[in-house]
């Protein structure tokens, strides 16, 4: 019988199975931000325990709140630095190369297709979009991971999601993933892992891949997987070019962790997106999902784009285009945070910061911050926010408030009306 | 066994399904690296009508709840804010993945039982102020309110009992890895 991408990850780096269907695998990396590995430091520190696996393989950033915005915050940044310095960790990213960690990791090279990545942070499923197995974890399998390198998972079920036909101009991997969600519920894929597979997917690129798995969680997924292709090789060409002669063969490489024909997948869903609407939700979870123009009129207080969904510079692009020209509402606060160093230089270059602050939106720095109602974009009680993130819970960004999730381009033309808008009225 | 958490006691009935983890502790309080430091923040932002944290958590050992209990992010912080508070157990229709790996690697456990069961005690019990007892030997939990009794047997894999044996994960994977 064949098998699955994952199932074949799985193979390869089991080094124990203590019980039943539990895999303990080897880890290939492990990644660390602030909010959650601080806890496991002192962990380990109090229990005579301060060593790292290897640190070559220990990536960290400070990127949930940054610049510090108190004496919490500075506090947590500086239990991860000077645990960087003590243990030699050289890919340490602190303010000034600091990113949104599911936007910067990528963008370094750390993911490869057939790895196996743990981080203390629920959408580690984003580096599925290169073939890799990352499943975000708590402190305590973090802690380990540090510690030892391993982490047990159970051994995978998929779910194989086949996404054919063709995006309409206007209509975005945001607008599949939401409606995806709107499909099968926040439950619909709890303990599996969700396939993304079919002609839409192969035609993505690893920016829309990454927004797609991203949000698997968000379906209660362990993670969400993209089969290793001819993109996946030329994004990463950079970092792997001197380990293989030529793209050919690196992608001949990485075919060992492409899903048999005959693997067996628990549920199969086919989806065809030619007449996709834009999408959004409207409640406190993040399958409450419509269309766009259900909600069309519904007046916002607060525009984000950002996020380790919808951050990057393509979406960027994308919220740009739709505002050259425009002014944001007067009733209306845009925030735009690129994702990284890396996309904000970009943005700079390509004049999409121009564009931005000529239409009234604040650009800060690249961090997390609003995404979770911690810094830089908070809401007041009873605000209401037009928002490319991946979560809408009650409070989620400011106590009280109210998140609509969307795509960069109905977020833009949210911002110019101050109203829930479908950004196709903004198109030429 | 000397790690092993106590899975006795005074039953909180939370009825509704997909309570996240941003509700049982929102994200404002992560920027505490103190366990105990999360106590009173545990399910502040529950949205669940009738129900009032600084009321009703104090004194509780047990949550019974619906489905896909703490979906969502992460956060450890959820099981810890409930540790402090003296919840070492959940028992639920089903759980999100990471929130149940989470509990079983602090030793506490995230139970589930099927839909009948779980509303039967919805049904009968959570109208009253109730008791239970674990028993981890047989697998049963033996729930008490107002002379009526009730008892439903618990799987619970053999991996998990070892976690709660060993007192978490990282007691286990030290001793083993
Ligand atoms: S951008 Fe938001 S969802 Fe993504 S890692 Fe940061 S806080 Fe989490």
């Amino acid at each position: 019988m064949g098998k699955t991408a994952v199932e074949k990850i799985f193979d390869a780096h089991q080094i124990d199975n203590p019980f039943e269907d539990i895999c303990v695998l080897r880890l290939d990396a492990v990644f660390c931000h602030e909010i959650t590995t601080p806890v496991a430091i002192n962990d380990l520190v109090s229990r005579g325990l301060d060593r790292v696996f290897d640190p070559g393989r220990i990536k960290a950033v400070i990127d949930h709140v940054s610049p510090a915005k108190d004496s919490k915050t500075a506090l947590q940044g500086k239990i991860l630095r000077d645990w960087a310095r003590r243990h030699g960790i050289s890919d340490f990213f602190d303010i000034g190369a600091n990113g949104v960690c599911h936007a910067l990791f990528p963008e370094k090279g750390f993911v490869r297709p057939g790895y196996v990545i743990i981080m203390g942070d629920s959408h580690t499923c984003t580096h599925g979009a290169f073939g890799a197995f990352a499943a975000g974890v708590g402190t305590t399998d973090l802690e380990v991971g540090i510690l030892k390198g391993v982490c047990a998972f159970k051994y995978p079920k998929s779910m194989r999601i086949r996404i054919s036909g063709e995006l309409a101009s206007g209509v975005y991997a945001k607008d599949v993933i939401l409606s995806i969600l709107g499909r099968i519920g926040v439950n619909g894929a709890t303990n599996r892992v969700i396939a993304f597979e079919g002609p839409v997917v192969d035609a993505m690129s690893m920016e829309a891949r990454m927004t797609l798995c991203n949000m698997a969680v968000e379906a209660g997924a362990t993670s969400g997987i993209c089969a290793p292709d001819r993109t996946t090789v030329d994004y990463l060409w950079p970092f792997i070019k001197d380990d293989y002669t030529s793209r050919e063969q690196a992608l001949a490489a990485f075919s060992a962790y492409l899903p048999d024909p005959d693997a067996e997948y628990e549920e199969t869903l086919s989806m065809e997106v030619t007449d996709l609407e834009p999408q959004i939700t409207y409640g406190y979870k993040p399958d409450n999902v419509r269309p766009v123009r259900e909600m069309a009129g519904t007046p916002v207080d607060q525009v984000y784009i950002g996020s380790c969904t919808n951050g990057r510079i393509e979406d960027l692009r994308v919220a740009a285009a739709v505002l050259k020209g425009h002014r944001i509402s007067k009733n209306v606060r845009g925030i735009v945070s690129p994702a990284t160093p890396k996309v904000f230089s970009q943005a700079l270059a390509e004049g999409l910061l121009q564009v931005f602050m000529e239409a009234g939106f604040c650009v800060t720095n690249p961090t997390c911050g609003a995404c979770l109602g911690m810094s830089n974009g908070v809401l007041a009680e009873g605000e209401v926010c037009a928002s490319t993130t991946n979560r809408n819970f009650y409070g989620r960004m400011g106590k009280g408030g109210m998140v609509h999730l969307m795509s960069p381009a109905t977020a833009a033309a949210t911002a110019i009306a101050g109203r829930i808008t479908n950004s196709i009225l903004y198109k030429g | 066994m000397s790690g092993m958490k106590n899975f006795d006691g005074k039953v909180l009935f939370l009825d509704r399904s997909d309570i996240n983890t941003d509700e049982i502790i929102p994200a404002g309080y992560l920027t505490e690296i103190q366990k105990q430091a999360l106590k009173p923040y545990l399910l502040e932002d529950l949205k669940l009508s009738g129900f009032d944290p600084r009321r009703d958590i104090d004194g509780k050992s047990v949550i019974v709840t619906r489905s896909n209990f703490g979906c969502g992010s992460s956060r450890e912080h959820a099981p810890w804010a409930l540790e402090v508070n003296g919840i070492h157990l959940v028992i639920a229709e089903s759980f999100a993945r990471i929130f149940r790996q989470n509990m079983f690697n602090c030793g506490m456990m995230a139970v589930e039982l099927p839909k009948t069961d779980i509303d039967r005690l919805f049904f009968e019990f959570s109208t009253k102020p109730t008791t239970l007892e674990t028993d981890l030997n047989t697998m049963h939990f033996r729930f008490r309110a107002d002379g009526r009794e009730a008892v439903f047997p618990f799987v619970i894999s053999r991996f998990d009992r070892e976690l709660v044996a060993a007192g978490g994960w990282v007691a286990y994977a030290d001793a083993h890895y």
